[in-house]
């Protein structure tokens, strides 16, 4: 079959790779129907997860038909039309049973790396090295799916597939951003980052009642669409400084609740950028914090702060005397799919959450490491480039 | 030669973080000096209640199979039963080095056998890795990452 490979740094190709096949008997096989690229991506194309074999196939958020089901699958059947969340759980493990599922603990083959790295193993990710389990991407025209009846949602009748695809990965992740960092009705809530995540997590914050909502970017193109289709304040900062603004919106407190939907690639105008930018290319941090860090200033005294951009490793220049003596809490996590999906595939039903319009460019597969190209540096307005592997 | 300075350039990456990581690591003290570790116990807690973890106590068939000491006892609060296991002979300083290098350490068996049985009682399986049926090709890069993947699906935190 075809598929979309990481052959090294900056480096994509399609390939005809073997099909995937049934391996466990809770497995079902998927026809992808479409497949996102995601910020995080970038991280593996730019060689900041360092366990990717050239060849690796890539893309953990998609959508698609069910095509073959192993012995032991009772929930779903040839023929479904699902949403897979991007985070494989077994369903059965305590994490899971207490919907941490990013925390699952059947789910990873390669335990030994995440224990390593951090202390503890997190649960398998498709498409997103072996660290994560070694399981293949998405950017395919077939792939296997663990679990398939924890981790596969069938989509309600009436739903596009450009709307399912995000609750796979972005609708959650931002949802879960919003939630977990204790959103309630009357907050003030910052986000930076007006990717596709950073706009779930200002949607969500929205409609768990936040009273003001601010998305923060540098994109002009992001930052109109922001304000257009999520309805809240945008600020760009590469013409304002962040933490006055939000002062001054915010009567000297600053936000209840600071969302991070960046990550370990983050901008700046400022001196940061080149700081870290050093640093980071020689492998003196691995992960460039600022807009953690700006969000950890910006914060009120007492607020929440969530962490919903991908980070690797070490960072350099934590503000923790800030986190202490603010008295703030901080939080993240990969994504919790499997306890929002279906909630969320109820607004988007009901029109609640609109999200196909962050399909900015719709190509084959072939075009694949064209998209990527596009998305990576933001040409032509792309948030995200989606992939139709049948198209 | 394009390919071949990302290969460089993925490889310094590798390297440089793997390092990182194992310098880290090796700054916790305990981590790395601790005199008890060919003797400690093993952990494993299994969402699951004792008697259906040794029903009639029968140890599960990942365990029954390994040499080991094997304790069980209620996890606290809701979590299920904690399994405890470890070699019956321990081989300390460089001989127990030694077989670590030779692949031959009954800890790492008996590892295995923990997290196998857990995900068998909570799942009734133990997943298999789609790198069984691989779509990478060999590089210089991927031979670094192999040799630091060799062992990782015997590791991590029990």
């Amino acid at each position: 079959m075809k598929a979309l490979c990481w052959q090294g740094v900056n480096e994509l190709s399609v390939e005809q790779v073997p099909d995937p096949a049934i391996l466990n008997a809770q497995d079902a096989i998927v026809k992808v129907t479409a497949s996102t690229t995601c910020g995080s991506d970038l991280h593996l194309l730019g060689g900041y997860i360092p366990a990717m074999r050239a060849g690796d196939v890539i893309g953990h958020e998609f959508i698609g038909e069910i095509v073959d089901v192993g012995p032991e699958v009772s929930r779903h059947r040839p023929g479904d039309r699902v949403v897979v969340c991007s985070i494989i759980g077994c369903g059965r493990c305590w994490a899971c049973r207490h919907d941490e599922w990013s925390l699952c603990e059947n789910s990873n083959p390669n335990p030994g790396v995440t224990d390593l790295m951090w202390g503890g193993t997190t649960a398998g990710i498709f498409g997103y090295s072996h660290a994560m389990g070694g399981f293949r991407g998405s950017h395919a025209e077939y792939i296997r799916v663990p679990f398939v009846d924890y981790n596969a949602f069938t989509v309600p009748e009436g739903v596009s597939d450009l709307d399912a695809l995000f609750a796979s990965d972005a609708a959650p992740t931002g949802w879960m951003g919003a939630e977990l960092g204790g959103v309630r009705p009357g907050d003030v809530v910052a986000v930076w980052g007006c990717g596709a995540v950073g706009q779930m997590a200002a949607r969500a914050a929205m409609l768990l009642g936040a009273e003001r909502v601010v998305a923060i970017d540098r994109y002009p193109e992001r930052l109109a669409m922001t304000a257009r289709h999520v309805g809240c304040e945008v600020i760009d900062y590469t013409s304002t400084d962040v933490t006055a603004e939000l002062r001054e919106r915010t009567g000297g407190r600053g936000p209840d609740v600071c969302v991070e939907a960046v990550g370990m690639e983050a901008d700046s105008t400022g001196i940061q950028r080149v700081y870290d930018g050093v640093k980071q290319q020689l492998r003196l941090e691995q992960d460039r914090p600022i807009a953690v860090r700006e969000a950890i200033h910006a914060c009120r005294k007492g607020g929440s702060v969530f962490v919903l951009g991908v980070f690797a490793g070490f960072v350099d220049k934590f503000p923790l005397g800030a986190l202490m003596n603010k008295g703030l809490t901080l939080r993240g996590a990969q994504q919790h799919g499997q306890r929002y999906i279906p909630k969320l595939l109820d607004r988007i039903a009901k029109g609640d959450l609109k999200t196909s319009y962050l399909a900015t460019h719709t190509m084959t597969l072939d075009e694949g490491p064209k998209g990527y190209d596009m998305f990576k540096h933001k040409k032509d307005g792309c948030v995200r480039a989606v992939f139709r592997p049948w198209a | 030669m394009k390919r071949l300075v990302a290969g460089a350039a993925a490889l310094a990456v590798a390297g440089l973080g793997m390092a990182r990581w194992a310098a880290a690591r090796a700054r916790v003290p305990a981590a790395a000096k601790d005199p008890l570790e060919s003797s400690r116990w093993m952990g494993v807690t299994v969402n699951r209640p004792p008697d259906e973890v040794a029903p009639a106590g029968h140890l599960p068939e990942p365990l029954a199979r390994v040499d080991a000491e094997v304790r069980m006892n209620r996890a606290p609060g809701d979590r299920g039963t904690e399994i405890y296991a470890r070699p019956r002979e321990h081989r300390a300083g460089a001989d127990g080095v030694l077989a670590r290098l030779r692949g031959e350490d009954p800890r790492t068996e008996i590892r295995t056998a923990l997290r196998e049985t857990k995900s068998l009682l909570e799942t009734g399986d133990v997943l298999r890795s789609d790198e069984e049926i691989a779509t990478t090709r060999p590089t210089l890069p991927g031979k670094v990452l192999d040799m630091a993947l060799g062992r990782a699906s015997e590791g991590g935190r029990l």
